[in-house]
């Protein structure tokens, strides 16, 4: 008996997956559809999805790029100077900054700030029957609200990105050259001989891909909120979805860095 | 009612979970009607408005609109067909981050090719047809419930649609402002006369409304009938309906006289 409840359970959980990964595959494929399909969009809307998930992130990227890059400094310092390199902290900042923790922290703080936004705004749309009103207009969704979500974000993402690593290697600036009496000279020659263009592209790719899984991930389950297992309706269900979408994003991006950087290096 | 329905709903089956809620429907609506479907609350009225605009599949069953099967058609094919269609929602379902202006005008700027100053000139007559027109900078959560469903008739009208769809027009609203929308009704079916079909509990005043009415009781449509001979029917369900929503509140006549 036991064993049947327990294959039982087992196997509803492994349909319910299957099914919601199936239909977050055809959603990714009808947005991107949707985002060459003609015709083309009004350039507010997506002025409008950058402005909210770009230009409303720079503060906080400003703010975590520069203690990312002062931490950085601080630690890189500290271990350099066992091995009388300090010399390299320029560097080894830099190319932190660049190759992993930019993209990675951007991706992460973006989806705290931005990813939970899309995803709630979607789910009361789909819960106030926003979205079946749009779709009774012969309006497509994914034409309308979706593919400007997906096309800013691809955008914003890596601007974002670059905005992280410029303040955090300033940040580490004034730690090592400021605070630990590096020479300054040395900091931006170390960088300026050790950064090659791989470094970066790494970096454009990963930001590229991670604003692509924050926009799918929160957009997804923001509009299948209804299809969620314990009852997606109401602001608890809005709610519920909206963390369980955060967490989705961070793990993904987390799993697809490792992948990415495999795949590169 | 020699011509062809407009809308034909054909042995409609459909089961949410456990519950079997359409166990059959059949109904015919024509053009340039008004069709009320009444019915006691959670017997699928609603359902049967959300099968005809393809929000839903059935299990089983036709829903045809000009003679076609919304359920087997192209994505273009249905997008075609719901061109024609207006909707009011039972809550409005209006884009609470637009103003009511951007609301009414959202579907002929996404539709059309109208200039914004040509859309301004309709938008601002459906919003004075609506005695809205000093209303249009205000968001939705501004606006008190009747004012919010006379925004999303205003939305629904924009287009100039053929067939419009009413879910619970009334309902959470008071006397005046049912009436209000009823007049609101009125007066644009017929400047535009379009077909409609009404989702409604507000029986009788909805019959005023109504060139049919029916009777959604116990998974199927009982009867589709003229107000007049709905409330005259010999079939049980429809006799059972109007003795509980129209026949004496008292159980004594002496005390309603």
């Amino acid at each position: 008996m036991f064993l049947l409840r327990f294959s039982e359970t087992l196997g509803s959980h492994f349909l319910y997956y299957v099914n919601q990964a199936g239909r977050m595959g055809i959603f990714l494929f009808l947005v991107i559809f949707n985002m060459f399909k003609l015709p083309y969009y009004k350039i507010s809307n997506i002025t409008k999805q950058i402005y909210s998930i770009g230009t409303l992130s720079i503060f906080v990227i400003i703010f975590t790029g520069a203690f990312t890059g002062m931490v950085l400094a601080l630690q890189g310092y500290t271990t350099l100077r066992k091995f009388s390199s300090e010399g390299l902290l320029g560097s080894a900042v830099a190319l932190g900054l660049i190759r992993e923790l930019g993209p990675v922290l951007t991706a992460l703080m973006v989806t705290g700030r931005a990813g939970s936004a899309i995803c709630a705004e979607i789910g009361i749309m789909r819960n106030s029957e926003q979205i079946d009103a749009l779709e009774c207009m012969a309006i497509d969704p994914y034409k309308y609200i979706l593919a400007p979500k997906f096309i800013a974000a691809i955008i914003s993402m890596p601007l974002l990105n670059a905005i992280f690593n410029v303040v955090g290697i300033f940040g580490g600036y004034a730690i090592g050259v400021g605070l630990l009496g590096l020479n300054k000279g040395a900091y931006f020659y170390s960088m300026y001989k050790d950064v090659e263009f791989n470094d970066i592209y790494m970096g454009l790719v990963k930001s590229f891909c991670f604003g692509l899984i924050m926009v799918w991930t929160c957009s997804a389950k923001g509009y299948f909120v209804h299809l969620e297992r314990n009852g997606g309706f109401g602001a608890e269900g809005v709610s519920r979805v909206t963390t369980s979408a955060v967490v989705l994003s961070s793990v993904s991006i987390l799993v697809f860095d490792y992948f990415i950087t495999s795949l590169l290096l | 009612m020699n011509k062809e329905p407009t809308i034909q709903l054909i042995d409609v089956n459909k089961t949410f979970g456990t519950q079997h809620v359409l166990k059959g429907v059949n109904l015919s609506i024509y053009e340039g009607k008004t069709i009320v479907i009444v019915g006691e609350s959670g017997q699928g009225k609603s359902s049967i408005i959300k099968h005809i605009l393809g929000l839903i599949k059935p299990d089983s069953g036709k829903v045809l609109v000009y003679g076609k099967d919304v359920n087997r058609i192209s994505k273009k094919e249905l997008k075609d067909i719901r061109s024609n269609f207006g909707v009011l929602f039972q809550n409005a379902a209006l884009f609470d981050s637009m103003t009511v202006f951007d609301n009414v005008a959202l579907p002929l700027r996404e539709r059309t090719s109208k200039s914004e100053q040509e859309i301004s000139a309709i938008v601002n007559e459906k919003l004075e047809m609506m005695d809205l027109h000093e209303s249009n900078e205000k968001f939705p959560a501004q606006l008190s419930g009747g004012m919010r469903k006379r925004v999303g008739l205003a939305r629904a009208l924009a287009l100039n649609p053929k067939i419009v769809f009413f879910d619970e027009p009334t309902t959470g609203l008071d006397v005046a402002k049912s009436n209000e929308i009823y007049r609101v009704f009125f007066r644009t079916q017929s400047k535009l006369g379009y077909t409609a079909v009404i989702v409604s509990h507000d029986v009788p005043k909805i019959f005023k409304l109504a060139d049919y009415v029916a009777l959604m009781s116990e998974g199927v449509i009982q009867d589709s009938l003229s107000p007049e001979d709905f409330q005259t029917s010999d079939n049980p369900a429809i006799s059972d309906f109007v003795e509980k929503t129209m026949g004496r509140i008292y159980e004594s006549g002496q005390v309603e006289g």
